[in-house]
């Protein structure tokens, strides 16, 4: 391809997902931070302080402890996470195949079972931010839309790449020319700042774009690994009362080595089968902990299937998410991740003020490309 | 500025290490804490330490 061919790609890859890119730039700023958000603006509840070495009471006295509470619901799904020791957390919904937003979440005590919070669903400023940045309140076609206009993003990221070779024949690298034209400046500033955040630009645009596939992904997992290890149960009638799940998790854990319990999902959410508790564990290194291995126990007899390695497709999700949030490394990732969201801002900004500029034709743009920016300066 | 015709190694070599200090900095913090997590911040600051130099530059 020529550099017209090129060109033209960029302009057009950009000028379609550009507005979208600064929606998700935007709403993307206040999302790195949510944690520290949440933390701060806190009704988040802490653990209460008891004897260091307290025991946790049974999974199955959470469980009837949620029941009680809420007697008309059913529970989906049971968390647990580092951040938050002595803390599960329950999501309960009015029935198995409620929709998959209603969640109706309870915070107990792992060592008394109390119930401790019963947190309102979030619907403030961060849940607008959320629902903008992941599928626009548009459900799964949003999701999708959002990242096809990340794969735009990245095309128009190697396409700009291309023409930065003709652009800087003449230039030094990091050259901004302030003193001759707003445009010129700008158009270096766009280059100069497209160029040094180009990896991390790429990745997190990927990693976006794959994350959209989160729901494919779980269906694909269900018709494919989760079918094939239950097909024995086909014919199973549904179990209608569920045994202990405590003894479940011991069946589990005597499945797994150097892991924590990350969640449980209950017989008949997406994470299971009709006739299995999803027993899911993370590794205990900074790595693994961000990978999931499930165990399936029968939720009546609490026979454990021998536990499979997720598919490839599963673990490049689940390690495409921390490419993608900049969570993995302490507030300073998080910080050089926001100060690289900003500067992502201003070439998309830059990028619309070159192309508002001045109204011009292909031939003259390129023109400019080629000439590091000195075609049209000369043209003032 | 220098005016003679730059090839295309004397015009991505700036740009291909910071590629490089960039994928340091993002791996690192992923296979490791504490040391990997330190090399990672050293590693991608440089991306928004170039922006500030070259942009303070421009303003002076």
């Amino acid at each position: 391809m020529n550099v017209k061919a090129w060109f033209l790609v960029h302009k057009w890859t950009s000028l379609i997902c550009t507005l979208f890119l600064l929606m998700l730039c935007l709403t993307g700023l206040p999302l790195i931070f949510h944690e520290e958000i949440d933390h701060l603006f806190g009704d988040e509840v802490q653990a209460p302080a008891l004897p260091a070495q307290l025991p946790d009471a049974s999974l199955d006295e959470l469980v009837s402890a949620a029941h009680a509470h809420r007697p008309d619901e059913v529970i989906r799904f049971m968390f647990w996470d580092e951040h938050h020791p002595h803390l599960a957390f329950v999501s309960m919904a009015s029935s198995m195949d409620a929709p998959g937003d209603e969640n109706h979440s309870l915070v107990i005590d792992t060592r008394t079972a109390a119930i401790l919070d019963e947190p309102e669903p979030d619907r403030g400023f961060m849940y607008v931010m959320f629902k903008l940045h992941v599928d626009l309140f548009a459900g799964l076609p949003g999701m999708l839309f959002l990242g096809l206009m990340g794969l735009l993003f990245v095309v128009a990221i190697v396409s700009g790449v291309v023409l930065y070779a003709p652009f800087m024949r003449k230039l030094d690298f990091g050259t901004v020319r302030r003193q001759r034209s707003p445009r010129l400046k700008w158009l270096d500033l766009h280059n100069l700042l497209g160029v040094v955040t180009l990896l991390w630009a790429l990745v997190v645009g990927l990693t976006g774009s794959i994350n959209t596939l989160s729901p494919i992904v779980v269906g694909l997992w269900q018709q494919d690994q989760l079918a094939s290890m239950t097909a024995a149960y086909a014919e199973v009638p549904l179990p209608e009362q569920l045994s202990s799940l405590q003894r479940a998790v011991d069946s589990a854990d005597a499945a797994v080595d150097n892991m924590h319990i990350s969640f449980i999902a209950w017989p008949g959410t997406q994470f299971s089968s009709q006739h299995h508790y999803g027993i899911f564990y993370r590794g205990d290194q900074p790595l693994t902990s961000r990978l999931l291995q499930p165990v399936l126990v029968d939720a009546q007899s609490n026979q454990r299937l021998e536990p499979q390695p997720l598919p490839w497709y599963a673990q490049a999700l689940l390690l495409s998410q921390p490419l993608h949030f900049g969570d993995y490394g302490g507030l300073p990732l998080k910080i050089i991740w926001a100060t690289l969201d900003l500067a992502t801002i201003v070439v998309l900004g830059s990028g619309i003020y070159l192309w508002l500029g001045r109204r011009s034709t292909t031939a003259r743009r390129l023109a400019e490309v080629k000439s590091g920016g000195l075609s049209e300066e000369a043209s003032v | 500025m220098s005016s003679a015709r730059k090839g295309l190694w004397h015009i991505f070599r700036a740009p291909l290490l910071l590629a490089l200090l960039s994928s340091i900095g993002l791996l690192a913090a992923l296979i490791g804490d504490g040391i990997y997590d330190l090399l990672s911040w050293l590693a991608l600051g440089c991306i928004p330490a170039v922006i500030a130099w070259y942009w303070a530059k421009a303003n002076v």
